[in-house]
Parts: structure tokens; sequence; C-alpha cells
């Protein structure tokens, strides 16, 4: 978020306070409606996301506001929902997909990666497809199988498509409203346990660009670098271990495709180590990424081996040992332990 | 075959389509039904040349009308059959030939106005015609060149789509957007057209298609072109039920019109889309048909189907029948058959040419028009690659 500045705006045109403290969910809500208030082509379609306002309720209220025909509660069924939104693009809509949680994007996976990804190469830019697939991602809720997965380095692996990924109620706010923005089709990770917690949002600060990563906390011992969910419990580990003396820095990622390693990159070189912090399984993941291109480029910087503290190369596991594949603050400073002692 | 108007809403104390578990001679006999043997089958012209009537369906031809379309027939086939030849001389990585379903697209294809809209597969040789997408548009997928050359928003004509069943739902989105635009229920109403075969009927994208158009009221034309053969596996591997029976379990009317028939294919596709357009859709039409050449030039139909087949269906060929028609009502003379086949030799000669002298695309076209409003990463990945070309072109390497 950018910082406040002194013209700031108390309230914006209809009286909103410029700055207000909202939960994620809340942030995604007053995003999605400022797109729709914005631009008659913005609609918004998936299971349950009219009279219910969605299982976690991001779109509470809109249908009500805006009628059945640009809140559409559709049939159950994830291709379909991708699938006529792809046509609805093409029209001219801006279709703004829910897919219920992230286990359920699998369904509509022929649609993202046949379709949606590849329009416009394969029509060398005469059709575009612009939508949002909004996915909420992870785990750390209880939930049965399939409700807590983090299934964005599949998509992030499809040229053609973009993803990114918000961490707190001001991206979300901004990052929503870019994302529909876009003439690209957006990927957008919601982290649902983060749903409920709450932060300032300046709704009249201009946000900066969408496909960026920003550095939120400044360190000079070991960069950890991460998205979604776990910047907060990244945040976390970096204020225990200033607390022994350790300067750790954050970056967050928020653009998964294309990634923007820059920050990363020269805040690798200053401080000669890096941790990766997510909690996708790591194989042939975001994360591998990350340590490739950290090593490609930052190879004589590098004091330690890039290290990543993820979920395990497992299916998800029942909730009662979500705790255990889930990365904490403990295995993220072990992690900086273990870097630091090379 | 029930009026249409009877098929509009199915109400709930219909009969239902099949009364009891049906032997598996029963469902073939259903399935492969023709004019022999499916009383629903909808036909105005017979594999003789002779003019029925169809107490819905009958519609007023012109000899000028009649005479466009078999021109039609044969332009599209002889593309067909040069392209085919152009694969077998190596100037083609495949073709997907069109050969015996010329009927079923343009009775289709000439049923459709400038502003419907069309989702094909692949096969659509025909209806890219009827579109005006020049037949030289079709050959960079084939030849490997492009994926396509057409403009889709020109000429409302979406590029192929190999996935089968994809296309069903954005087709299907894309009559949503028709209808939330207002273009349904008047005289100006705009209708969208989507093409699949009787394989992907067992896809679910179909299946949800199906679905999200029903609820929907989505002014959409299913047309599948049911030409028995989905590669290998013959329709009684898709279904138990007659493809077009299927739409009475979503709530739509579903229409048998026999597919090498190009007369029937225009007056039933031209009701549908007038439905539509009124906001009367969706509409499910099942061209019967046959594919008469293999799947795709790497197909190999003589170990899956018998010559038998191919013979009789032969005997329904879908441009013989006008021909015939068209003597025997004196609305087209030697002279008339001569100047078609002469057009049809150009066009073929014109492809030939343009084919062979199709240049290969620049190596950055790999990386052209990935993203609409670019990609940093993939940016840096092309202008390493091209810095690297760029080394072999300058004579170093």
């Amino acid at each position: 978020m950018a910082a406040p500045t002194m013209d700031r705006p108390a309230a914006d045109a209809t009286g909103v306070p410029a700055v207000q403290t909202l939960t994620i969910a809340k942030a995604l809500n007053n995003g999605l409606r400022a797109s729709m208030e914005a631009n008659p082509k913005v609609i918004v379609m998936g299971e349950d996301v009219g009279k219910l306002g969605g299982v976690f309720r991001i779109t509470d209220g809109l249908q009500k506001d805006f009628g059945e025909q640009r809140v559409l509660d559709t049939p159950l069924a994830e291709s379909g929902i991708i699938g006529t939104a792809v046509g609805l693009a093409i029209r001219g809509y801006r279709p703004v997909c829910e897919i219920q949680f992230d286990g359920f994007i699998f369904p509509g996976f022929d649609q993202i990666v046949s379709q949606v990804a590849k329009l416009h190469f394969r029509t060398q830019g005469r059709i575009k497809v612009p939508m949002v697939i909004r996915v909420p991602f992870g785990g750390g809720i209880g939930a049965v199988e399939h409700h807590s997965e983090s299934p964005e380095s599949y998509f992030a692996h499809t040229a053609g498509l973009k993803v990114v990924s918000c961490s707190n109620p001001a991206d979300a706010y901004w990052m929503i409203q870019q994302a529909i923005d876009c003439d690209d089709p957006v990927l957008f990770f919601e982290p649902k346990r983060r749903y409920y917690e709450k932060g300032e949002v300046d709704t009249t600060a201009a946000p900066g660009p969408l496909f960026a990563s920003r550095t939120l906390r400044t360190g000079s011992d070991v960069t950890l670098v991460t998205y979604g969910p776990m910047v907060r419990t990244s945040l976390e580990a970096a204020a225990a271990a200033e607390e022994e003396g350790r300067s750790l820095e954050v970056v967050d990622l928020r653009s998964l495709s294309p990634l923007d390693l820059a920050p990363v990159y020269e805040s690798v070189r200053r401080t000669g180590r890096l941790v990766v912090v997510t909690e996708a399984p790591s194989e042939s993941s975001i994360s591998s990424e990350i340590a490739a291109k950290v090593q490609q480029e930052c190879f004589y910087s590098l004091q330690a081996p890039v290290l990543r503290v993820t979920g395990f190369d497992t299916p998800y596991p029942p909730s009662k040992l979500e705790e255990e594949f889930l990365p904490d603050l403990d295995r993220v400073l072990h992690a900086v332990d273990r870097s630091l002692a090379w | 075959m029930s009026s249409p108007e009877k098929w509009t809403h199915p109400g709930p104390d219909a009969a239902p389509a099949t009364a009891a578990k049906p032997t598996a001679e029963q469902v073939i006999a259903g399935l492969r039904a023709t004019d022999e043997g499916g009383a629903d089958l909808v036909q105005l012209l017979t594999p003789e040349g002779e003019r029925v009537q169809h107490p819905d369906f009958d519609i007023d031809i012109t000899a000028e009308e009649l005479r466009g379309l078999y021109r039609d027939m044969v332009l599209v086939r002889r593309v067909d059959r040069e392209a085919n030849a152009l694969q077998r001389k190596g100037e083609l990585g495949i073709w997907v030939p069109l050969l015996g379903q010329e009927a079923a697209q343009i009775g289709a294809g000439r049923a459709m106005r400038p502003e419907d809209m069309a989702f094909p597969s692949y096969r659509e040789h025909g209806i890219a015609w009827t579109r005006g997408v020049k037949p030289t548009d079709l050959l960079g997928i084939f030849r490997g060149t492009d994926n396509g050359t057409w403009d889709p928003v020109e000429t409302r004509f979406h590029p192929y789509t190999i996935v089968i069943g994809n296309q069903v739902l954005n087709a299907t989105g894309y009559a949503m957007g028709q209808k939330f635009d207002g273009k349904v229920g008047d005289a100006d109403g705009e209708a969208t057209i989507c093409f699949f075969g009787d394989g992907a009927t067992s896809q679910g994208d179909v299946h949800e298609g199906f679905v999200w158009a029903a609820v929907y009221d989505a002014p959409l034309v299913f047309f599948c072109q049911n030409n028995q053969w989905a590669i290998s596996e013959p329709t009684e591997r898709q279904s138990r039920l007659p493809l077009y029976q299927r739409a009475r379990g979503y709530g739509f009317p579903g229409i048998r019109v026999d597919g090498n028939d190009v007369l029937a294919t225009l007056a039933v596709t031209r009701w549908a889309l007038e439905e539509c357009r009124q906001g009367n859709g969706p509409i499910l039409i099942e061209a019967f048909t046959y594919r008469m050449d293999a799947h795709t030039t790497s197909d190999d139909p003589s170990r899956y189907r018998l010559s038998d087949e191919l013979e009789l269906w032969k005997l329904k060929d879908p441009i013989e029948r006008v021909k015939v028609h068209l003597v025997k009502q004196q609305w087209a003379d030697h002279a008339f058959f001569e100047s078609i086949e002469a057009e049809a030799e150009r066009i073929a000669v014109e492809l030939r040419d343009y084919c062979v002298t199709l240049p290969d695309p620049p190596a950055g076209r790999i990386f052209s028009e990935v993203y609409a409003e670019g990609n940093h990463v993939l940016e840096a990945q092309r202008d390493e690659f091209l810095a690297y070309h760029a080394g072999f072109a300058g004579g170093e390497h």
C-alpha cells in the first residue's frame, strides 16, 4: 500500500472515508462493487454467488444491487462457469468467476489451459479474454479434503495466464479491480484463512502496479520471499527473529505469473541468503522457480543455498494434521537458522 | 415428426423417449436410422433427387438458390479434396476431411445471417466457406504456419477448436451475452450456432453447455453433425439413445435432419435460428450424415468399418442428389455444371499455389501475442532468443 500523503482527501466523492479498516473479505467485496459500478460489462458468476453472497460472502449484496443478470447464480459445474465466461468475454463482457474452493478448479482446468490461456495467442490478438477467476485457496480452516489446496503453480506454468495473490485488505481491494481491468485472463488467488483479518484500506491513494512484488519489511541478514496466506506467517517470523537479533527482509510476491523478482535479486545481493515460504508442495512449483532464478542471477552473492519452507509433496492431509503440513513460524525460523549456519 | 411448436416446451407428462431399456439391436437400429428407418428424419430431397414435402419444414426454393447451394457444395468438396491431396504430397502436416458432410455444412451455414455467430469444431470447412473465410486461411493450421488466419470478429466465425467440446461452452456463453445485450426477441435478433460431432456428445462440456443454454434460455443452436464415427468409435459407443432425443432431457427441442440433404438442413437450421432470435432457444439439431473419408489423414478407417457401409452411403451423396434434381427440374444445363467444375478447378489451383508458397513464420511468432498486456518475463526470454537467433543470421555460426 502506498504511503499516505498530506493532500489525501478524507473521503471519496460518495462520502466514503478514504481510509477504512476492513477485512480482506470486505475489501474484496468493496473492490468488486467498485468495478461493477465503474463498468457495466463486469459480471460476477459462480455457484452461490447471488442470494447467498458466496460461501465466504465475498459477493454479499452484489446481486441485490446489480441484479441477476450481472451476478449469476450458475449451475454447479466449474467447466461450465469458466467455459461460458470465455464466450461472455468474447462478447465484450468482463466476467469474474468464483470457484468455491481451490480443489474444485480442476473440472475447469481444461477450459482454463486450452481456451482461456490460448485464444489471444491463437488468434494473434484478435480475440481477448479479459476474465478473472477467483480462487479461495490454501489451508488452515479445518476443512475436509479438496478444500485446502494450493494449485497456483499449475496456472503459473501455463502461458497466456496471469496469476496473482493478495495478502492484505488494501491489496485485496485494489488488486481485484486491477485484475478485472486487465485485458489478459487473471487467476486471482485469495488466502481464505486470512479473509477475516483486518487492515487499513485507502480507497483514494493510487495503487501500485498489479504485477509487481513488494518489500514489506526491510532487513539485512536473510530474505524471505512469500505470498498469500504465508505473508503474515513470514512477517511474524521476521518479528520473532528480530527479538533474537536477526534482521529479516520480507518480500510479498503478489504476482506469481509473471514473477517480479528484481526486488528479490536486489535483496539477496544484500543479504546473501534466501528462504522461500509457501504452503504449496515444493516439487516443480513457484518456489522451485524462484530458487532456480535466484541461483542463476545471484550466484556470487549467495552465502547459502536457497532454502524452501513449503507444504509437503503429499495430498493435503486430513485437517487434524494440517498444522503439521502448513509451514509455521517455527519452521520458517528453523530454515533461517539453517541458512545463517551455512 | 411432431410440429416444432409441440417441441418447444415439453411438459412433465411428455412420453419418455424410451419406455423401457431397449435391446442392443433396437439401440443400433435407432442410432443408425436413416430415411429408410427413422420416422423423425426431416428430409426434403431424397437420395434419388426427388423433392418431398414435410408438414413443418417445407421451404420455397428458387432455381437460382438451389444452384447456389450446389455450387457451394461442389466448391468446398473440391477444396477439401485438394487439401487432402496436398497432405498426401507432404505439403500439409495433416488434413481433416469434409467429404460427405457438404450438405450438412452448407445447409447450416447458408441458414445464418451475417450478424449470427458460429463456433466450429475443426472439420467445418464448409461453414467457414459460408462465413466468407477464404479456404487459404484454413491452411495455416494444417501446414503448421499459424493457428488459422481468419478474423473471427469480422467473419463471426470463431477459431477452430481442437479440444473436443470446449467450443460448446464458449458458444453458450456468447449466446448468453447476446441475450444479455437485448439482441433476442425481435426481427433484428441475433443467434449463435455451435458445431460439434457425435463423439463430442460424450464430453462433459457439451452436457454442461446444454444445461447452461437451457437455464439461461440462450439463443443457441447446437448443431451436431453425426457422421457416425468418432475416429474409430461408432455412435453406439456414445449413446443408447438417438442423439437428437437427448435434448428432451434438457428441456429444449431436438430434431434429426437428413444431413446429406442440403434443403432439409437449410430449412431446419433456418427455423431453429429464427426460433433463437425470437427468444425460443436453445435447439439441438442432429444432422444425420456420414464421414466418407478418414477422421484425419492419419486415420485408417478400413481397420474399423466395412466397405459395405461406405458403399451404402455413397448412394446418399449430398451433391449428386441436388444435381439430379436440378437436371430433372431443368433448372441447370450442361454449361452450368461445366462452369462450376471450372470454378472449382480455379480455386483448387489457387489453394495449391498458396499452400506451397506459404512462408514459414518468423521466429518471433513464438512469442507474439501471448498476452494482451505483455509479460516482462516472457519479453526478456524473447529478447534473449532473438539475440541468439540474430547471431546465426549474422553468419557467425
